[in-house]
């Protein structure tokens, strides 16, 4: 008895060793990556097998899986212990990005395996995006393909530095060093210009394991590192702690009226108690008080940290904003040029406005210009209106508030962003800063003295802008036309913003494809504005097919000014009416991009005013409009808080 | 000179930023609360996250009447210890139609006490993301779900369409009525949980340590007879024997196994040399091919 204790004491303690063994290993992120069909998914599968990571009951279900759907014949798939959808084990393809995890004496690893058709670009982006290593794999009979290159782009794009070409299915070439030459010189030539640190060719079988954890004997005349000897060895250098100090504020931490913490987690850099700090937007400084932890105040922290910093005074602090050093603070800035990777079906359109955000920070942005797109085969910059889904291109971008950022060559976190769609919130794109624009910097918004409410005042009126909505045809114009007649005569002071005739004059220049609709609708929504501000009640008439712009739209308007008329009138309705002959011809084919035809019209969904036009006279649908306006007015008297008009 | 963050360090780091992401943008969070250990885990992340501030957020117990005594114990005397707001459901349709693992078979008594008990208590209160402890080293399917995973109206996956998730900038716009399952433990493996619970002593419900429990061999399983709902079939004997569990789920539902790991290092020792994975005392995961997935897409955590 006495010996089984002091045995089982010899094993905690030999257990705690291991333990401490492990926490001094390292730990490396990487992907693997390439063309559909080169084995991606068979090398994880191989390096989890040599390295041990799969229990028995796993062994077992993946024999079984073999047999039902595996595409090795009678050997075991690999590739069925990381395809773990439905889906992708019935097709037989990576559909989306999956985690692994192993360990070596050496290393810990996490791998993500990251599917290869273009379609699903956004997952293999996904999977890059929080690695410091890419495996490329390259099928030794097909060589460096489209896909090889869009994901080498990426990866460079998303900041990695570390590449391994693994040349695969080398078996299946006669183990030929020729062809490894030949492609390794390929894949060398082309990615020169990616500004990778290591590019180290690797010949291997995924599926037979040569080369892979163990090294090869049919290949005598490779002499480099197996895979798993070079994932153990490379160095990925922690740059993030040498860099200046950046805490992005996630939280506001606020227990009670005593306590005031700012939460996050360390960007780059350290921070130790009694450092000057200065808050990147407002650039006032401040002195770290306190570095808050569950179990004590800690002296300092460095990056990678979460903490809760507590401050010597009370400066005004919220989420997005970012604590810096103040020997080198971050740009603030509502314009930059940035790197933009496109997910979504719906390609990026110039002008569209999107939500950005940045790990803490939001605000509303669009791309003003879209510079160029690249060509992901030469590398070629190309011209485009708009980015499609899978391209990479370069824009500007800007946004509706000052954003501090870092560009991303200097720092992965503070320079990067998403963009997010308005209405679907999607994910749609991401975003690597290469710098701040100077526009921004040196136009400064001029102080008047006259306000806008004064000038509302004076004419003794709530300035709105009445946004009527709806197909050609639907009678926006008549509808609107009328309802100034009645408001003028009632003495309000009135225009009207008519989309035919704008189209005359400010947007000559625009054509109807989706990116100038949009650009279309961004000038008229900033004239309203301007009008708003000088007090007038602004009608606009415009077919303004998008939601997405008529959002924006209505977010540029102070609280309640913005006001959606939906003019709902049927698309046959409209085609029979056809007060211009302008359906005639779209349905005949002798115009392009008609809305209702071969445009979509996308419905509003909640309106504020909802004219169904069939079976009403315009006089009718004006009185509604009326009627809605007084009430608004009415109610707004009732609970004025004495700040409005 | 700076210390270099351990593995542990860099782990919790991150889920702690991922609580605290979810505290600052949705409006109606909730931690999913099943007192395993990586449950305990969690709890404590959570208690570390938000310090010296409380969890501004409940806690909720999907119960579904089959569980370990010993772990509804555990579960109220942590909620009293630490002073977290505890909410217990159980889907009233099953208990008035008696839904229990033996009639129904492990499929519909997990369907209709967990996973609709699950979605009956995030339409009642409302909430707009819920935390819960699955990691990416379970299982297959959970292998692939991103850390913000998003679910439509009727709490459904869709695995073929998830958000991108691109560095730590995570997307938590969601519509009315849709939700985020945010996992924390996305990261983590089972030794780590281990490491974890042994370097902070988080406490751990009893039955994960080696004891005498009177159990019954049935399916090639070791069931813990934990009360006498569980009736014996012709042939079964109840045999005292020294066990412990490597995951908690409805008694009926768990296997035990052998092992005379009665410390935490017991276990990690014995964790080092298995040769099994941890789900496979589960007879839910082995149902049918691919159920994980299929229950996900149900709105099973």
């Amino acid at each position: 008895m006495r010996h089984a204790m002091a045995t089982k004491i010899e094993a905690a303690e030999s257990v705690r060793e291991y333990l401490a063994g492990q926490e001094q290993k390292s730990l490396l992120r990487f992907l693997t990556c390439g063309s559909v069909d080169d084995g991606k998914s068979t090398l994880i599968g191989r390096l989890l097998s040599d390295t041990k990571q799969i229990f028995e009951d796993q062994l077992a279900a993946l024999e079984r899986d073999s047999r039902k759907h595996g595409t090795t014949g009678e050997d075991v798939d690999f590739a069925l212990l990381v395809d773990g959808l439905e889906a992708e084990r019935e097709q037989g393809i990576t559909i989306d990005v999956a985690y692994r995890f192993f360990a070596t004496p050496k290393r810990k690893f996490i791998v993500a395996d990251t599917p290869g058709h273009e379609q699903y670009t956004r997952n293999m982006a996904t999977g890059a995006s929080t690695a410091d290593l890419a495996i490329v794999l390259v099928d030794a009979r097909q060589g460096v393909l489209r896909q090889t290159r869009r994901h080498s782009i990426i990866a460079s794009l998303l900041g990695i530095r570390n590449i391994v070409v693994a040349i695969n299915k080398i078996d299946l070439v006669g183990f030929d060093q020729g062809v490894f030459e030949r492609i390794t010189a390929e894949y060398a030539t082309f990615a020169e210009s990616l500004g990778f640190k290591s590019i180290v060719p690797i010949p291997m079988s995924a599926r037979f394991g040569d080369n892979v954890t163990r090294r090869s004997d049919k290949m005598g005349w490779y002499s480099g590192p197996t895979l798993i000897e070079h994932l153990e060895t490379v160095v990925v250098e922690e740059e993030a702690v040498a860099q200046p100090f950046r805490f992005p504020v996630q939280y506001v931490n606020r227990p009670n009226l005593d306590f005031r913490g700012f939460a996050g987690t360390v960007a780059s850099g350290s921070i130790s108690q009694g450092d000057e700090v200065i808050v990147a937007k407002s650039g006032k400084p401040s002195t770290v008080k306190r570095i808050v932890a569950h179990g004590g105040d800690l002296r300092s922290a460095v990056a990678g940290q979460a903490v809760t910093l507590v401050l010597d005074d009370e400066v005004e602090i919220s989420r997005g904003n970012v604590l810096v050093t103040p020997d080198a603070r971050p740009h603030v800035a509502d314009q930059f040029a940035a790197n933009v990777v496109w997910f979504d079906e719906a390609a990026l359109l110039p002008g569209r406005s999107y939500i950005l955000r940045t790990e803490t920070d939001q605000a509303s942005a669009t791309v003003t210009d879209l510079q160029y797109r690249v060509n992901v085969n030469d590398f070629a910059h190309e011209a485009a209106r708009a980015l499609e889904m899978n391209e990479v291109g370069v824009c500007n971008i800007s946004t509706q508030s000052p954003v501090a950022f870092d560009n991303f060559a200097d720092n992965r976190t503070t320079g990067a962003f998403i963009l997010i769609d308005r209405i679907t919130n999607a994910t749609v794109g991401a975003g690597m800063i290469l710098n701040p624009l100077r526009r921004a910097g040196n136009i400064h918004w001029q102080s008047l003295d006259v306000t806008r409410k004064a000038r509302a005042e004076l004419k003794n009126q709530r300035p709105s802008v009445l946004w009527f909505t709806g197909l050609s045809g639907s009678g926006k114009s008549t509808v609107a036309n009328m309802l100034e007649k009645k408001l003028h005569a009632a003495g309000r002071h009135t225009y009207i913003l008519d989309g035919d005739n704008v189209r005359h004059g400010l947007n000559r220049d625009l054509g109807f494809t989706d990116e100038d609709r949009v650009e279309n609708i961004r000038r008229v929504a900033e004239v309203a504005k301007l009008m708003a501000d000088a007090g007038l009640i602004v009608i606009v008439s415009f077919i303004s097919p998008f939601r997405a712009e008529r959002r924006m739209a209505r977010e540029l308007m102070g609280q309640g000014e913005f006001v959606e008329v939906f003019v709902d009138t049927p698309f046959e309705e409209c085609a029979k009416r056809d007060p211009k002959g302008l359906y005639a011809r779209a349905l005949a084919g002798a115009i392009k991009n008609f809305t209702g035809v071969d445009s979509p019209y996308e419905t509003p969904e909640n309106p504020e005013i909802h004219l169904q036009t069939l079976g009403k006279t315009p006089e009718e649908m004006v009185e509604t409009v009326e009627t809605w306006l007084n009430g608004r007015d009415i109610a707004e008297h009732q609970y004025d808080d004495g700040g409005g008009i | 000179m700076l210390a270099r963050l351990t593995h542990l360090d860099r782990l919790e780091a991150e889920a702690i930023h991922i609580f605290r992401e979810v505290a600052a943008t949705f409006t109606k969070p909730v931690m999913l609360y099943s007192v395993g250990k990586d449950s305990s885990v969690l709890l404590h992340l959570a208690m570390k996250a938000f310090y010296p501030a409380k969890p501004p957020f409940p806690f909720l117990h999907v119960d579904t009447t089959w569980k370990f005594r010993e772990m509804i114990e555990f579960r109220d005397t942590m909620a009293r210890e630490l002073g977290f707001d505890l909410l217990v459901h159980v889907n009233p349709d099953g208990v008035r139609d008696n839904i229990n693992p033996f009639d129904h078979g492990s499929n519909t008594h997990t369907h209709v006490m967990k996973t609709v008990g699950l979605r009956q208590a995030l339409d009642k209160y409302g909430f707009d993301a819920a935390f819960g402890g699955a990691r990416r080293d379970e299982e297959k399917s959970r292998a692939k779900e991103r850390i913000f995973s998003f679910r439509n109206a009727q709490h459904a996956w869709d695995p073929k369409n998830q958000r991108p998730e691109m560095w730590k900038i995570f997307n938590t716009r969601v519509a009315q009525g849709e939700s985020i399952r945010v996992f924390p433990l996305s990261n983590w493996t089972e030794l780590d949980i281990w490491q974890y619970i042994l370097q902070e002593n988080i406490p751990i419900v009893p039955l994960y340590f080696a004891k005498h429990r009177p159990v019954v061999e049935r399916d090639g399983m070791l069931i813990l007879r934990d009360d006498d709902r569980m009736k014996l079939k012709p042939g079964e004997v109840v045999e005292n024997k020294l066990v412990r569990f490597r995951t908690l789920g409805c008694y009926p539902l768990t296997g035990a196994i052998e092992s005379d790991a009665d410390s935490l290092e017991g276990i990690v020792s014995e964790m080092l040399t298995a040769r099994t994975s941890e789900r496979q005392g589960r007879l839910i995961d082995r149902d049918e091919a691919g159920s994980m997935e299929k229950k996900k897409r149900e709105g099973y955590f």
